[in-house]
Order: C-alpha cells, then structure tokens, then sequence
C-alpha cells in the first residue's frame, strides 16, 4: 500500500527545504583556537575553571581518542569529517550568567524567542519574573505555588548555558539542576561518583571525543525519595560557524526519585556541515524512575544535501537499582546525519526500560538509530516501539539489540518497528539484533503492520469501515500512544507528526 | 568489511595457503577456470577466516572455531563408496534418482545415470576439465558476493554433480545428491543445476559428512515459469559450510528448505535473487541442536524484480549447550514494487545454557511493498504444558507433544506432501533420543 496524501502532505510540511529555525543570531563570540589538541582540552577545562581531576579525566580521555577509528558501521555515508577544521568551544562574548533582564543579551534573548520557546518559559528565562510570582501573561493558571505545568529550562548557546529557570525552587525539593560545567565546581562527589560510569571514556570514538572537550550540559541529581516538582528541560542551540557542540548530560534518579527530563535543539542553516557529539548518561538508583525526552530538529540541511548537521550521540541508561525504570522517547525530523541509539542497561532485578522513537526522514537525510536493551537483571522487561518514516532521497534505518544475559531470568523484550517510505527514492531498512542467552527469556520481535489485533480490525469492520480505514484507526492510535509518551510541553512539535499515518508501512 | 588491518594468519589460515598452493596445478579446470580460482584464493587470502567482526559472520566467528584445516581427501575407496548407499533410504518411498558424491568425487557406478529425455547428469570435475559450455557460463556467476566461505570452495572445489534440466522438462522422479565423507579430511564439493524455461524439478540434497570437513556449493539458475524444489538435510561430524547461489528468473515457484540436525558447526548460507518478476518463493529451515552444536542458517534474499511473493520460514530447537544463528536479510531493490516478502524466525530454548541468536533485516527501496519480519526467543509456553499436564500427560511427554507440534509446523510448509514424511519422522527420532 503507498502512503496515504494526509500523510504526505504531514511529511511534506517538515520537508528539509522548510526549515523554520535555519536563521542566525549575530553575536560576537570567544572561540577556542580551532583544531584539538591537549591545548584545547586545556582550554576549555581552563575557561570552566575546573579542577585538576576534571581536566586529567578530559586529557585521558584525549589521549584514547587519538588512538581510535571512527566507526564505519552504519548506514550512513559522509565526506571525511575533519576533526582538526572545528571550533570545540565558542561562547558568546563577556558571557556572564544573568543575574537580571538587562544581564541577557537581547540577541539571545530574541533567538529563543523566535525559536518558540512559549512566552511563559522565556519571561521565566530571562528572569522577569521572580519564583512563585504570578505571570503577567495568564491570570488564573500560574497562580500560587503550584508547580503544574510548569518547566526549568537550561538554555545551551553553543558552548555555554545561558540561564538555568527554578534553580531555587527546584532546590527546596533538594533537586540540583544545574549546567554541568558549575556541578563539577560545586558538586565534585557525586560528578566523580557518577560521570563516566555509564558512558565510560573509552565507549566509542564519538563518546570518547565528548568525553575530551564537552563544554557544557545539564546536571540533574534528584535526591532519595523525591519527585521532581516540574519537568525539566534543555534547549540546545548551535549557532556559531564551524563549531562543534559536545554536550554532556547527567542525570542521577537516587532511590525511589522520579524526574522528568525534555531535551530540544535546533541550529542555523548552512552549507558547511557541523559536528553535534554529545553524550547523555542517566543512573536510576533503586525504585527510581527517569523518563527522558527529545525533540531532535538540527538543521538538516537543503535538498541537494548542503550542509546540516552531523549528529552523532551516544545516549545510555544504567537502571542500577531493583524496580528501577527509565523510558527514552524521542521524535527525530532534524540532523544531515543521524546516529544515535538510547540505550538501557538493565541492571537491576526487575527493572525496566523502553523506548519510543519516531524517526522522520526527508531531502537526503540518512538516520540510523535504534536502541539497545541489555537484559542482565532478573525480572527485567524492556519494550521498543519504532516509527520510521523515509521521504524524498532519504534513508532511514532502524539498528536495534536486545540481549538477555545467562543470568537474566524471565527478562521480556517486545519490539514493533515498523517503517514506511514515500516516494521511490528513499529507502527504509531494519537491522535487529536478538540474542536470547537464557531459556526463560520471552522476545518477541516484529516488524509489519499485519499484527494488528484481528478482533480490533474486526470490531471497526463490523461497523461498516473499509480494512483501510480500520488500519489507519488503529494505527493512528498506536502512534499516538508513542507521541503521547512526550510530555506536554513538547505538544507543539509532536502536533506536526501526530497526524502521520502509518498504514501502508513496510517492516 | 574487515575493520582492522588483516593480522597474522591462523594455523587453519596456513594450512589452507598451503592446500592451495600445493593442489592448484592438479584441480580440475584450465584457463578461465585456473584464473578464478586464483582470484577467489586471492580474495578469501586478503579477508582470511572470517571473525565476529565481520558482519556476516558475528555470530560463527570461524577465525576462533576452527582450529586446524585438513588437508584433502583422497579419492574414496570401495568400501566407502558402498557407504553412500544407504543413506537415501528414508526417501525410498519417492524413489529418487541418485546421484553419489563420496569424499568429494562423484561416483559414477553408484549413481543413476540412466538416460531422461531433457536430463542431462555428469561430473563436475570432468565439466571444468572439458570446458563445459554451460560450466563456463554459470559457475561463479550466479550470484555476485565476497563471502569468504564461497571464495575458498571456488579456489578448491573438485568435484560435484552437474545437472541440466532442458526448457518444459518435468523430471519425474526427484533427484537425491548424495554426499558422503568417510575421512579424516577436507572436500570442497560445488555442483551446479540449471533449470530452463518451463522445467520441473526436485532436488534433495542429503549430507552425511561424518569427521570430514566440507565446504559445498551450489549454483542454481532457474529460468522462466519453472518450479524448483529444494531439499537440503544435514548430519556432519565436523564443520561445515554450504552455500546456496540461486538466480531465480520469472514466474518461478522456488521451494528451499534446510534441515539439520546432530551436527557440530554448520552454516547454510543462501543468497537468492528474484531476478525476473512475480516469482514466488518458500525458504525455511528447522535445526535441532544439543551438546555444543552450533548451527548457522544465513540468508540474503533480493527482490530486484516486481510482484515477487517470498515467505522465509525458520525454527530451531535447542537442548543443552546448542547455539542457534539465524540471519536473514530482505532486499528489495528499486523498482521491485508489489513485492510481499514475510521472514518468521522462532527459537525454543530448552535448556538454560542454550543460546539464539536472530537478526532479522529488512533493507528496502521500493515504497509499494509489503515486507515483515518477526522474531521470537523463548521456551515453552508453561501454560500450555500445565494445559496438558492437568489432563494426567506427565511433564516429559508433554514437553515432547509441544516440540512435536513446534517442529511439525515448519515441517509442514514444505510443498510436497512425500518430502514431509521423511522429515518429521527424522525430528522424531532426534525427540525420542533426547528423552
């Protein structure tokens, strides 16, 4: 079955050449000399002030990188990236945190702005308006100390955070939410106890550069027993010319803790490719939860391919304690290069761990992405749900493992990617992994659309549907269940896909 | 797709260098013949034995499983060509017309070779000495890969059966290539079946290699509007590479199924093309496994033609410390549209020690198809065995009722009633030994 037109028409309106964030904020920057070294290492540990440990932990991690070779294994091809050709840190200039309105440079200010950060959130970033202060701009929602709705926001311009929202309020609660680069200086212990230790510095080439030069990032530690008041939230933005951003993010859930985390990014157009090499790293501590969320929509570059942004990143769980669990959902329309596979180590008896991506490809665009579930606990249950939705010369491949260890009894894996192609140049590819190493274990993996519950299609049949229509029903639905893992705040971009049937879909 | 720089060689790399070196003036074929295998050597040299970082090969990473590579068979000796004799025999009831391969030679005195109008049978060590015609068009160019395994049987391979099936041929009985292997050495057997316009054939292909080594090919054109059957069944001793090369042409119905059973380290490789449209096509594979066996069933299915229909279709068994692989690949090319390609991988673990490993992929370029995939890793169903159990069936009869019923329907997909008898009653018996 080809496509459905709605469908079409939804994709066509993300198209590369519709690009909304490409724009450029004129800004005098301070850049590291270009190219890296052990200087820039020093450099940047140097314009972080950071102590000794940090910058010996950067400089072996420089050491190792110098030793490897960039992966080859995907399925994407990319003119040789030409690592000494890169800015590994560029801030806007006399960049001091904000103390007030008149602190933030109204550039910035106006690139968040237009890049549709709501109102509220960016009168919240700018500092207007104090913690617990009613907002000028609704009247009954924001009214007393209630947290509802409500989101922290750490704004990533280029190498640097800009602002962190709530940072009180959240420290009421006992929640650290801070730019990494500042944990590091205030919170030593638990950056030393826990960076590192899920990605370590010899992960793979591209953690293993983040790991030498990442400039900042957000830190998150929710102490024992506490749900975090409000989501949180990152909004990454490159803007200079040539540079690199290499982000890093910590999230600690201590026992029994709940956080909520959102992550956003976009960047300029243009037509030299640049480099996005971050790594996230979450620990859930026993009973604890993280659910972390992404809206990924890097500049793709043009139609011909031009430009865009080479995002390779390496995302990883470590689900430490029993009952633990932590969710990954993403939504991927941006980026020339995807490579990027959130994964969970399921480590804790009876943990857990999911994913729920959809990937959208279009122009010349090349994804692949995937996750990896690592059953090695008791009990352990992981689910993988996977839309991938290939357009114009594009291609997008699902790469996914799932491997349940000797020891890992009863651990369940089930996994639906399914995957649909527009057009006839685009292609759209599957490339699972399933390793059961234990007789206990139940996987079950499928990649087609044919395993819509007969009785659904059944009961919307009987009530005088086509079987397309039925599909497209109940499809929509399924999808839908994966949007609906977003939360709220991201309503605005996953509206534009929410629409996106899959009927039709190829495995 | 080596990753690193090609390290030293293995003691099995050497001994194969040296096989080569010594055999190369004596191997059947001159001329264009010679200069393949010297390529194919060349090719298989550069990659070596190929290891878990070789994506094809994660899974049997035969640079750490084979330890030594024997040196050639001898020709067999009477006795053990009177061995091949027998081992037909489960598919007497079809009487097939057979055709003996002992130690790597096709043995003329125990095969069949009475004469069918639009059959022509012979040697494929005597081909590639002739300069064969049709030899020389296909082998080597069915089916375009650098697999390692296929370029070491090229740069080796002495004997073998060449069948030709001429255009609107229906070869009435089935054709059973029976390979034996009664030493302690290596035979790289490849055989090729060309199947014109029209034709009909059944081929079952019985390995019973015992200690031997083997590296068997087989090359399989199939042109337009025919029905090929293909049955493979394995029992080897010692490792084990087969591979199938099949160029299906149009409006072919193509039947291949792979059984194995009692074998330490096989891997059946398949690579199929559907170069003509709306083929249909039924690949499978059921493997039971216990001790340390390990059995690799490998795929590479292209639809480069529209409207093909392809059901890919495989289980394993698996008791004790057995380790099950099963990779299967669905291309399908640009342009292939209306093709409908559905690949079902299923393992049953009985043993907590037991290992499967799936990767199903999909590559595709066409947006009007219908392609899926689907994979399972488990044991059995506990409820079902409670089901039975509650009924008074004691949990060891039980279990074998439901391995029973997992195994018969794989079984069950072949296309030919008469194949299936021989097959399931083989699965018994490998239940019953198990106890």
């Amino acid at each position: 079955m080809p496509a459905v037109q709605e469908t079409v028409d939804q994709v066509r309106r993300i198209d590369v050449d519709q690009y909304k964030y490409g724009f450029e904020t004129k800004i005098e920057s301070e850049k590291a000399p270009k190219g890296l070294s052990e200087d820039t290492v020093r450099f940047i540990s140097g314009k972080k002030n950071e102590p000794e440990w940090m910058l010996n932990w950067r400089l072996e991690a420089y050491r190792r990188w110098t030793t490897m070779r960039e992966p080859t294994w995907a399925r994407v091809e990319y003119p040789k990236i030409d690592y000494q050709d890169i800015y590994y840190y560029a801030a806007p200039k006399a960049f001091k945190a904000p103390k007030s309105l008149a602190d933030v440079d109204p550039e910035i200010l106006a690139t968040y702005e237009k890049l549709g950060i709501p109102l509220k959130e960016q009168e919240i970033l700018a500092g207007v308006r104090k913690q617990g202060e009613p907002s000028q701009l609704d009247d009954d929602e924001m009214n007393g100390s209630e947290a509802r709705g409500r989101v922290a926001v750490d704004a990533v311009f280029d190498s640097v955070s800009v602002a962190t929202t709530f940072k009180e309020e959240l420290k009421k609660a006992g929640v650290i939410f801070m730019p990494i680069s500042e944990a590091i200086r205030e919170h030593p212990d638990l950056v030393k106890k826990y960076l590192g230790s899920v990605v370590p510095i010899t992960d793979n080439f591209f953690a293993t550069l983040n790991s030498a030069v990442f400039s900042d990032g957000s830190f998150v530690y929710v102490p024992p027993g506490v749900r975090c008041p409000m989501e949180l939230s990152t909004y990454f933005r490159m803007n200079e010319k040539n540079t690199g951003q290499f982000e890093r993010t910590l999230i600690i859930a201590d026992k029994g803790a709940y956080v909520s985390y959102l992550e956003g990014c976009t960047a300029p157009m243009r037509d030299e490719n640049q480099l996005h090499a971050a790594v996230v790293e979450l620990v859930a501590l026993d009973d604890a939860e993280i659910k972390y969320s992404t809206v990924q929509n890097w500049y793709p570059g043009d139609a011909e391919g031009r430009g865009g942004i080479f995002n390779f990143v390496t995302k990883r769980g470590d689900c430490r304690g029993p009952r633990s669990k932590i969710s990954w959902t993403q939504v991927e329309t941006g980026s020339a290069i995807t490579w990027k596979y959130p994964s969970c180590i399921l480590r804790g008896d009876d943990s857990r761990g999911e994913f729920y991506s959809v990937a959208i490809s279009s122009g010349k665009q090349q994804v692949d992405s995937g996750t990896k579930m690592l059953h090695l606990g008791k009990n352990t249950t992981s689910r993988i749900i996977s839309k991938g939705i290939a357009a114009g010369k594009s291609n997008n491949t699902y790469r996914g493992l799932v491997t349940a260890h000797r020891k890992a009894s009863n651990a369940r894996n089930f996994t639906n990617c399914d995957s649909l192609l527009i057009g006839d140049k685009c292609g759209a590819h599957t490339v699972p992994y399933i390793e059961a190493k234990n007789s206990s274990a139940t996987f079950e993996h499928e990649a087609t659309t044919s395993k819509i519950s007969e009785d659904m299609l059944f009961y919307c049949r009987q009530r005088g549907m086509s079987a397309e229509e039925a599909t497209a029903l109940v499809v929509n639905g399924f999808v839908k269940d994966v949007l609906q893992q977003l939360p709220m705040e991201f309503a605005v971009e996953a509206q534009k896909l929410i629409s996106i049937s899959l009927e039709g879909s190829v495995g | 797709m080596t990753a690193e720089v090609r390290t030293i060689k293995t003691a099995a790399e050497q001994a194969l260098a040296e096989t080569y070196a010594k055999a190369k003036g004596t191997l059947p074929g001159a001329g264009t013949i010679a200069t393949l295998r010297d390529a194919a050597f060349r090719q298989f040299d550069a990659q070596g034995l190929p290891h878990r970082r070789v994506e094809e090969w994660k899974y049997t990473d035969l640079r750490a499983l084979v330890r030594d590579a024997k040196p050639l068979a001898a020709p067999p000796d009477a006795s053990a060509k009177a061995t091949a004799g027998k081992i037909a025999a489960p598919f007497s009831a079809l009487k097939p017309r057979q055709l003996t391969v002992v130690d790597g030679m096709f043995v003329a005195d125990q095969s069949d070779l009475t004469a069918e109008a639009g059959l022509r049978i012979g040697s494929m060590s005597e081909a590639l000495v002739r300069g064969d015609a049709l030899v020389a068009a296909h082998v080597g160019k069915v089916f375009e890969t650098a697999d390692p395994a296929l370029a070491l049987n090229t740069s080796l391979m002495g004997d073998g059966a060449v069948i030709h099936v001429a255009a609107g041929t229906q070869v009435a009985r089935p054709i059973a290539l029976i390979f034996a292997g009664t030493q302690d050495a290596a035979v790289f057997t490849r055989s090729l079946v060309v199947v014109d316009k029209g034709a009909t054939v059944t081929l079952i292909e019985i390995h019973e290699s015992g200690s031997t080594q083997v590296n068997t090919a087989l090359e399989l054109v199939a042109g337009e509007g025919a029905r090929v059957d293909h049955l493979k069944i394995t029992r080897a001793g010692a490792l084990h590479l087969s591979t199938l090369l099949a160029r299906i042409g149009a409006r072919t119905a193509f039947n291949s199924f792979a059984f194995t059973r009692d074998s330490t380290l096989v891997r059946n490789q398949s690579f199929v093309r559907f170069a003509g449209g709306n083929t249909e096509a039924a690949i499978g594979g059921l493997s039971l496994l216990k001790g340390k066996e390990h059995v690799d069933n490998t795929l590479v299915i292209e639809h480069a033609a529209v409207g093909g229909v392809s059901r890919e279709r495989f289980r394993s068994v698996l008791e004790e410390q057995g380790r099950a692989v099963f990779q299967g690949k669905i291309i399908v090319a640009p342009g292939a549209q209306q093709t409908d390609a559905k690949m079902l991988s299923n393992a049953l673990l009985l043993s907590d020690d037991a290992e499967a490993d799936n990767k199903p992929e999909l590559e595709i370029f066409a947006d009007d198809v219908q392609c899926g995939h689907g994979a399972t890793a488990g044991a059995l169903d506990e409820e079902l065995l409670f089901y039975l159990r509650a009924r008074g069936i004691p949990r060891q009869e039980a279990e074998a009722l439901l391995v029973q019923a997992f195994v018969g329907e794989v079984i069950d997909s072949l296309p030919q009633d008469s194949l299936r008898e021989p097959l399931m009653n083989a699965a018994v018996e490998w239940l019953r030994a198990r106890g």
